[in-house]
């Protein structure tokens, strides 16, 4: 059933209508959602529905000059930044290292390592905020940041470890027998080939930093509050089209991050393809 | 870096000393290099200690932690060690008490003990606040049983002194049974606990029904896709793949506003309907059983359809025209031949959907009704409102726990298929 052309009988061309009818539906129940939300921001009135009353830029004047949604803009992109740049660095160690450790202990290192994606947020959450609270690391970056990297850290392992599965450590080993220091084979050799698996590791760290709420709800002071805790509020308090705006923005970056992925996958794939 | 060591060690090998064994020299080249692999993982560890393992361990520290009453009212704990719990203690434990109550007022403590006395017995914060009230000095020598006992008649049960030692502490099953709808009567067994407190088991159902509910709701309507998918060839299976990765990468916070803007009275479904001549009055589709579910769904049924697109995408199709070449119907060979080969992929993303939903806070906070607020709502809400830091770890141990059990389930589950990411050896 690899395609239409070994579709042979009437039941079978049922069951295939059914499949893309079915399918289609569940596309649309994907996006819609997504798609919905989107014209409300530039919407002129001051409520979340059709028909638009009329078309203005106000709500995004609105988040602009308001220094609370900015101030949590800042946030994000400071925490976000911070958190990948922390875990690209501790995950791409640790995936060099796993990649050429042998041990029996290995699935177990391999399971705490990963244990973060797993473990329920409000679990780490509530356990960071008694942990963190008596040595001053709730209400401040800092603490914020640790965090984020904690969650992060994890799919850089995933993503660093996949690309070292897939590489030739013949490379290395030519590199040095041609005489190059490890550090200079790292740098030459083995960082260019395994630079889009960092890419999207770090992607992927970034987006689960930017995404991430329930930690910020335990431990951001007033001055920390990220840009979805400002949405978290703003839906619980007063739901306002201002939110949409925030929900626009953000989608940007999600799509941003979304095509930065697929156009590394191709890029790898290409390479693979030739190779 | 990669096998550098191992060549390192036969260039200069060449030269040295002949008399060290080519094996022993390889041995001992291995070794450093898996020192040095070692190393590399060494800092993630230390770093994942402190920012997530530590933390966790004491949260589960902190549901069996019981210092509070001890600490306020030292005296009274050790008179009671020796008390059998039969009858009333004797005229020491009273006086300790007396004493305790009146250093605890003096430093302002009195209340610490009241909140932690007044989980196991309702009433015992009034108690024990009036005593420390009405207590004017320590009483004359004799005199301590019946003083108290004036003050407040409780002093003069059981009940009331069987309730400070079992929080003498330092540790208590106290929060965990409390957790599970259990205590300890005053005798010290474990039975039932009121039934006006008797929530977390209801909770746990609720949060048990509706993980599942979403999980079957994924797989539903995620076995269509990931067909549609597998099947189509890679350029157009690509394209449609966006509609699944797009909502996968949009912020939680976005779909689930975007939600609340569909489904509110005033939405986009209640209009149209409307519009249609469907309803009369909007249908209530949010802030209910409904809205969770539908957002849940939402969000998690991209976790459900990639792992079941994988595994179709494994099948060859081979298979299904051996299967039709012998005269299998296509139903049967479908159900015979094509959808036991996707089992694994089912359980990997019913399993995955299941976990991630058990533990799930923001939707049903944001779309749910009173009625459909989960675990973690429970672990924030003690958490960060009522302070009962005891309950809230405890019943984050019950999530923890199920969780992790899940969790060794599906890692055994996907160690089969090799899909841990290219980790495994």
């Amino acid at each position: 059933m690899s395609d239409n052309s070994s579709l042979r009988t009437a039941s079978q061309r049922i069951a295939w209508t059914a499949t893309i009818v079915v399918s289609t539906l569940v596309f649309i129940f994907l996006i819609a959602p997504i798609l919905a939300i989107m014209p409300l921001s530039f919407s002129s009135g001051s409520y979340l529905t059709y028909p638009l009353p009329g078309l203005s830029l106000r709500w995004y004047d609105d988040f602009i000059t308001s220094p609370r949604w900015m101030n949590s803009l800042k946030n994000s992109l400071i925490i976000g930044i911070a958190s990948t740049a922390l875990s690209m660095v501790l995950g791409t160690l640790a995936a060099l290292g796993l990649a050429q450790w042998k041990s029996r202990f290995k699935p177990l290192v391999l399971a705490f390592v990963l244990s973060p994606v797993v473990v329920p947020g409000v679990i780490t959450a509530v356990g960071l905020y008694f942990f963190f609270a008596p040595i001053g690391l709730t209400g401040s970056y800092l603490g914020l940041i640790l965090a984020h990297t904690a969650l992060a850290t994890p799919f850089v392992v995933i993503t660093v470890g996949a690309t070292l599965q897939s590489f030739d450590t013949n490379l290395a080993r030519a590199a040095a027998s041609l005489g190059a220091s490890p550090l200079y084979a790292f740098r030459r050799v083995i960082l260019p080939l395994i630079l889009p698996g960092l890419a999207s590791g770090a992607l992927f760290a970034f987006a689960t930093s930017f995404d991430e709420v329930v930690i910020v709800l335990f431990m951001a002071g007033p001055e920390q509050r990220t840009l979805p805790r400002e949405m978290f509020s703003g839906i619980r308090e007063n739901i306002s089209p201002t939110i949409t705006a925030a929900a626009l923005i953000l989608t940007t970056v999600s799509v941003i991050l979304l095509a930065t992925m697929e156009a590394l996958r191709r890029r790898n794939e290409r390479l693979k393809g030739g190779g | 870096m990669v096998g550098l060591p191992m060549t390192a060690a036969s260039s200069t090998g060449a030269t040295a000393s002949a008399d060290v064994p080519l094996k022993r020299r390889l041995r001992r080249a291995e070794r450093t290099r898996q020192v040095k692999a070692l190393a590399l993982v060494l800092p993630l560890l230390v770093f994942l200690l402190f920012t997530f393992a530590g933390p966790i361990a004491g949260m589960l520290w902190r549901s069996v932690d019981d210092r509070e009453v001890r600490q306020v009212l030292p005296q009274t704990i050790a008179a009671l060690a020796g008390w059998d719990g039969k009858d009333l203690p004797d005229e020491a434990a009273f006086a300790a008490l007396a004493s305790d109550v009146l250093a605890a007022r003096a430093s302002g403590t009195v209340a610490i003990a009241a909140k932690r006395l007044n989980y196991a017995l309702n009433g015992f914060r009034t108690i024990l606040t009036s005593t420390a009230r009405n207590l004017k000095a320590a009483p004359d020598p004799g005199m301590a049983k019946e003083t108290l006992g004036k003050i407040n008649a409780a002093w003069r049960e059981r009940a009331t002194w069987t309730t400070i030692k079992d929080a003498s502490g330092p540790i208590t099953g106290f929060y965990l049974l409390a957790a599970l709808d259990l205590t300890r009567n005053v005798d010290g067994a474990i039975i039932a606990a009121a039934p006006d407190q008797s929530i977390y088991r209801n909770l746990f159902m609720r949060t048990f029904v509706i993980s599942l509910s979403v999980t079957a709701l994924c797989l539903i309507l995620g076995f269509p896709v990931a067909y549609l998918l597998a099947a189509l060839p890679p350029g157009r299976s690509n394209l449609l793949m966006i509609f699944v990765l797009l909502p996968f990468w949009t912020s939680l916070l976005v779909r689930t506003c975007a939600w609340i803007v569909l489904l509110q009275s005033k939405g986009v479904v209640n209009d149209s309907l409307h519009w249609l001549g469907i309803i009369d009055e909007p249908l209530r589709l949010i802030y209910n059983r409904f809205g969770v579910c539908v957002a849940m769904t939402h969000v998690l049924l991209p976790f459900m359809i990639l792992p079941l697109y994988s595994s179709m995408k494994a099948i060859s199709p081979a298979y299904m025209r051996a299967a039709a070449s012998l005269g299998a119907p296509p139903l049967t060979a479908f159900l015979r031949i094509y959808l036991p080969q996707t089992l694994p992929g089912i359980g990997a993303g019913s399993l995955l959907v299941f976990i991630l939903a058990l533990g799930y806070y923001i939707t049903p906070a944001l779309v749910g009704g009173a009625a459909d607020q989960m675990i973690s709502y429970f672990i924030a809400l003690y958490t960060t409102e009522t302070a009962n830091w005891g309950l809230a770890s405890a019943l984050g141990a019950v999530l923890l726990l199920a969780t992790l059990l899940l969790a060794l389930v599906y890692g055994k589950l996907v160690q089969g298929q090799q899909v841990t990411g290219g980790m495994k050896n």
